[in-house]
């Protein structure tokens, strides 16, 4: 067993008193970043990058992805407690752990947060160590066609994610993808939509705008109409007894984490995708396995467990094809890359070789962070849940100034903050006439993604659109795909025909 | 309202009083930032601009040498026409305290976008800090290993030769036309997001060549996946030393992609010194001078009047290759 | 409800044309041997927003959905002053932002918002009006090194910058 014997020595370096200590410190830090709306993995990573020269290599390395973790942990707090996903890697946490939250059960959907959490990073770090190499090469051979195909699944997975109104969620969903392409059109090199030539637009629409828009301001406005200013957020205890119910209550969900663990590691891996669709598709997955999906959006446990699941499971994933390839699978192993580059390692194919100690040390520290998040998040829920007890009139201006400070810090550029308020009246506005919203955010994030591969499909294929079906991975995959998006129309025509024959 | 304001302006202030108090007698010194150096990145998170920043952002912090920290700024938007048409804006309010990492679209970018109303002329030039170097690169699996065999190859497959690149009528398409034209191919070429992603391509067989810089191939080459043809260089580089420079093969072409630093238009020519002095320091550090020998960079640390005769002269050039590809 | 229902479709429509022009900015239809231009992708949506419009038109005239059935006004009196003193208030925070920055508008707004709309005692409003910025200023300014807009204040923090940074 060569790989345990990696494994082991990989602990003892893990478990020196300066690496463990930069894994906990990374950790918390990265816990309040991911809390924070508006901050995420990408940005913490990026912005404590330079601090790590202080210490060795190694040590920077884990403290990094200690962050990574720690932030992925903490994007399910603000999702549940504020319902502003902290990052887009949340998105999914907030359909179930907010309606949670309200009901008065936020401690129920922290703890399942931080166990799914611990559990996908579990699985797919124990993946990551089985088979690191092997699962690299298959991460290559993933071209434009099946980058399309799977956000072609995507899509397909949480179609029938929300609303019953068919017009308005098909207008949810285009606006999102005509706000995604905003900025720069990549394959003619032309500025698009650059409205009313504001060079803000320049840069596009962050998906974040939209979302902190959305769910900061838009259902800020939207509860203190509904609760007529008076109610407190909610009144979620925690005690030891509580723990145990919700624990029970977990445990029958373990098959919604394995598979969400699992489709979160996989498309982690997978270049350009990241945790954020790996995410969102479990979500899709779990409500579309469910015995009862008409819970999922209601407050249902384990569709807070999916996304969780699958976004520690993704950034895990993620790192497999940046360390043994040198491709970031996400936004945030692309700086972590670019760490390691300034640290004097060269990721690619040879660093398993040539590296052995780093990278044995940095898989067991990926243990150890694990271990140490599940720990500290546990810890810390009594805090959270004592500030959602706050007076809402304490608690709203609050969130008010986090959304604009979390608006402002990922571009640092007040075009971004006042799109946001725009977003959040209209978004309020729309939201009164039954427009769901959650369609036109993931829109926004899979749009940047899907336009380009399709187009470059195309031009590689010479404009033959068949590329989608014929080549053996996309093929299958977009099948997969277009059936899924065509079984809830059938179903619908089906019922509508029934109705008629009622009648 | 007034209150909460009048009390943190009295903190503030008193805080302020007493700082300056402690503070009076070192005052007579050369120009020093009075408050955080906005760093503008005129590229992407995790491209090579970002991290060549972020590394200069490093040197100066772990050894001190500036009394505030550089704040980096990550401004890609519209091929760096948002990050251009910032420091301008910048030069009107706050010249001294705004200072950014460029590379070849600062010139491009003006040239396709003179609606920005932007002229480098203008702007203030700190530092060139290296000259980023480009290759030939194809798949070791199609078997070719010169240049001889890779025209034969392209011009057998024509169209559907995929020379995948970064960007639309940026340095990589530039480096195509080139091919094209020098050894009368028809590559097709397909714009990716980052030079990461179109050195995926390659590694996995969805392109068939590449421009790669060496930073963004050096994990592929390292385990033989793929194979340099030719530089873009004067002469070999030291890492490559089987890759023939285009000019050995006949071809009078070389590129280089700047790693410049640039200030706002009208930086006061104190704080012009002070950066210039500061960057110099970053150039000659121990960590900078293995960096680029580890990635094969080119030129030497160039300044002030030096610099700006460089900008121009590489303007014009980009000028005559973009009217050339009908881009103007 | 049932007339902002057809209004918000109209002004939707109408935004959907508009995008449409837009997006004609750059070629929308399909270029033969590379797919679709640069606009097609925005076009084309925008186009199927449009249909959607229609659609919920028509579900409007046929009152089909909820809303367009609804008697309830779209805002009553409550939700149209919460609308404009808490919407207002954001608006005015993100103005002032300009002027006096970051660290004038977050307490002003709190101010604002605990003691004038919350009805919090001055004591509790206070503490969190100065407490916010204090502990925005330590997480972003000084930790994170990202640099928050001061506005007009900027000087005051100086000295500030020269403790800490």
């Amino acid at each position: 067993m060569e790989i345990l014997q990696h494994l082991s020595d990989g602990f003892l370096i893990a478990l020196q008193p300066l690496n463990l200590g930069v894994v906990i410190l990374g950790v918390v830090v990265g816990l309040f970043i991911g809390a924070m709306p508006g901050l995420g993995s990408v940005n913490g990573v990026a912005i404590l990058l330079p601090m790590t020269f202080l210490v060795p290599p190694t040590a920077a390395i884990m403290f990094l992805a200690a962050i990574y973790y720690g932030a992925m942990y903490g994007g399910a707090i603000s999702s549940i407690m504020l319902g502003i996903p902290g990052a887009s890697t949340a998105v999914a946490t907030t359909f179930d752990g907010r309606p949670l939250a309200i009901k008065g059960q936020a401690d129920k959907a922290l703890t399942a947060a931080a166990l799914a959490s611990f559990f996908g990073g579990t699985l797919s770090i124990m993946l990551f160590t089985g088979f690191a190499p092997a699962l690299a090469t298959i991460a290559l051979d993933f071209g434009d066609p099946e980058i399309f195909a799977l956000m072609l699944l995507a899509f397909a997975t949480f179609i029938g994610l929300s609303g019953d109104d068919i017009p308005k969620t098909i207008f949810s969903i285009c606006i999102g993808l005509v706000f995604s392409a905003v900025g720069l059109d990549i394959m003619s090199g032309e500025p698009r939509l650059i409205f009313f030539d504001i060079i803000g637009f320049m840069h596009g629409i962050n998906f974040l705008v939209l979302a902190i828009g959305i769910y900061g301001i838009g259902e800020m406005l939207w509860t203190i109409e509904i609760t007529r200013g008076e109610s407190s957020m909610s009144k979620a205890v925690i005690t030891v007894e509580r723990i145990l119910v919700n624990l029970k209550e977990l445990l029958k969900t373990w098959k919604t984490g394995v598979m969400s663990s699992v489709l979160g590691f996989f498309v982690g891996i997978l270049p350009a995708a990241g945790a954020t669709p790996g995410s969102l598709m479990a979500y899709g997955v779990a409500k579309m396995t469910s015995r009862n999906p008409e819970d999922f959006g209601k407050g249902e446990i384990a569709g807070v467990v999916a996304p969780e699941a699958a976004n520690n499971a993704a950034s895990t994933g993620s790192m497999l094809p940046m360390l043994t390839l040198g491709i970031p699978g996400s936004p945030t192993t692309a700086i972590l890359l670019g760490g390691m580059v300034i640290w004097g390692l060269v990721p690619g194919p040879r660093l398993f070789i040539d590296e052995t100690e780093f990278v044995w040390g940095l898989i067991a520290s990926l243990y150890a962070a694990n271990f140490f998040a599940v720990v500290i998040n546990i810890l810390f829920i009594p805090l959270f849940l004592w500030m959602l007890k706050m007076p809402f009139t304490v608690l709203a201006p609050i969130i008010f100034v986090l959304s604009l400070v979390g608006g402002y810090a990922p571009t640092q550029d007040m075009h971004d903050v006042w799109l946001m308020l725009m977003f959040g009246v209209g978004g309020y506005l729309m939201r009164k006439l039954d427009y769901p919203l959650a369609p036109a955010v993931l829109a926004i994030v899979l749009g940047p993604i899907a336009e380009p591969a399709l187009r470059q499909s195309l031009l590689i294929a010479n404009g033959d659109a068949s590329v989608f079906v014929t080549r053996p991975i996309a093929g299958p995959i977009t099948i997969v795909a277009l059936v899924l998006l065509v079984l809830p129309l059938l179903k619908l025509i089906r019922d509508r025909v029934w109705k008629r024959k009622l009648l | 309202m007034s209150i909460a304001r009048r009390g943190m302006l009295a903190l503030v202030g008193a805080l302020g009083i007493g700082a300056v108090a402690a503070s009076a007698p070192g005052v007579a010194q050369a120009w020093e930032p009075q408050k955080p150096v906005e760093f503008v990145i005129m590229a992407g998170q995790g491209g090579g601009a970002d991290k060549m920043a972020r590394l200069m952002q490093t040197v100066i912090e772990k050894n001190g040498w500036s009394s505030k920290p550089l704040t980096p700024i990550n401004k890609p938007g519209g091929s760096g026409a948002e990050a251009l048409v910032h420091l301008k804006t910048k030069g009107g309010s706050d010249p001294d305290h705004t200072i950014m990492v460029t590379l070849n679209s600062f010139y491009t970018t003006p040239l396709r976008q003179p609606g920005l109303g932007v002229d480098i002329a203008t702007f203030t030039p700190i530092a060139r800090m290296a000259e980023d170097t480009f290759l030939l690169w194809v798949h070791k699996d199609s078997g070719i290993t010169n240049i001889e065999e890779f025209v034969v190859a392209a011009k057998e497959a024509g169209n559907d030769w995929v020379m995948a690149g970064t960007g639309k009528l940026q340095e990589d398409q530039l480096l195509t036309d080139f091919l094209n034209a020098a050894y009368g191919l028809n590559m097709k070429y397909v714009p990716y997001k980052g030079g990461g992603k179109v050195a995926k391509q390659l590694a996995g067989q969805h392109a068939n060549s590449t421009v790669n810089n060496p930073s963004e191939q050096e994990g592929f080459y390292a385990s033989g996946d793929t194979v340099p043809l030719a530089a873009f260089t004067p002469d070999r580089l030291e890492l490559f030393p089987d890759a023939p420079t285009f000019r050995e093969l006949g071809q009078d072409f070389v590129y280089f992609m700047q790693r410049s630093v640039v200030g706002a238009p009208g930086m006061s020519d104190e704080a012009a010194a002070y950066y210039r002095e500061l960057f110099q320091k970053v150039y000659e550090s121990e960590d900078w001078q293995a960096y680029r020998k580890k990635k094969s960079l080119y030129g030497d640390f160039l300044s002030d009047q030096a610099l700006m005769d460089y900008w121009m002269t590489e303007r014009e050039i980009h000028k005559a290759m973009l009217s050339e590809m009908g881009a103007l | 409800m049932r007339r902002a229902e057809i209004v918000t479709a109209v002004l939707m429509a109408a935004f959907s044309i508009y995008l449409m022009w837009k997006s004609a900015e750059l070629p929308v239809g399909w270029i033969p041997d590379e797919g679709p231009g640069g606009g097609a992708f925005s076009f084309w949506l925008s186009a199927m927003m449009l249909v959607c419009c229609v659609w919920i038109a028509i579900n409007w005239v046929r009152r089909a959905s909820p809303p367009s059935r609804s008697d309830a006004p779209f805002m009553d009196s409550f939700a149209r002053n919460k609308f404009v003193l808490v919407g207002g208030g954001v608006t005015a925070m993100i103005g002032l932002v300009h002027f006096v920055g970051m660290y004038g508008a977050i307490p002003a707004f709190l101010v604002y918002y605990l003691r004038f709309l919350g009805r919090h005692s001055w004591l509790t409003t206070l503490a969190i009006a100065l407490g916010a910025p204090v502990v925005t200023f330590f997480f972003f300014d000084v930790a994170l090194r990202i640099v928050l807009p001061k506005g007009y204040l900027e000087p005051l923090f100086y000295p500030l910058y020269d403790i800490f940074l």
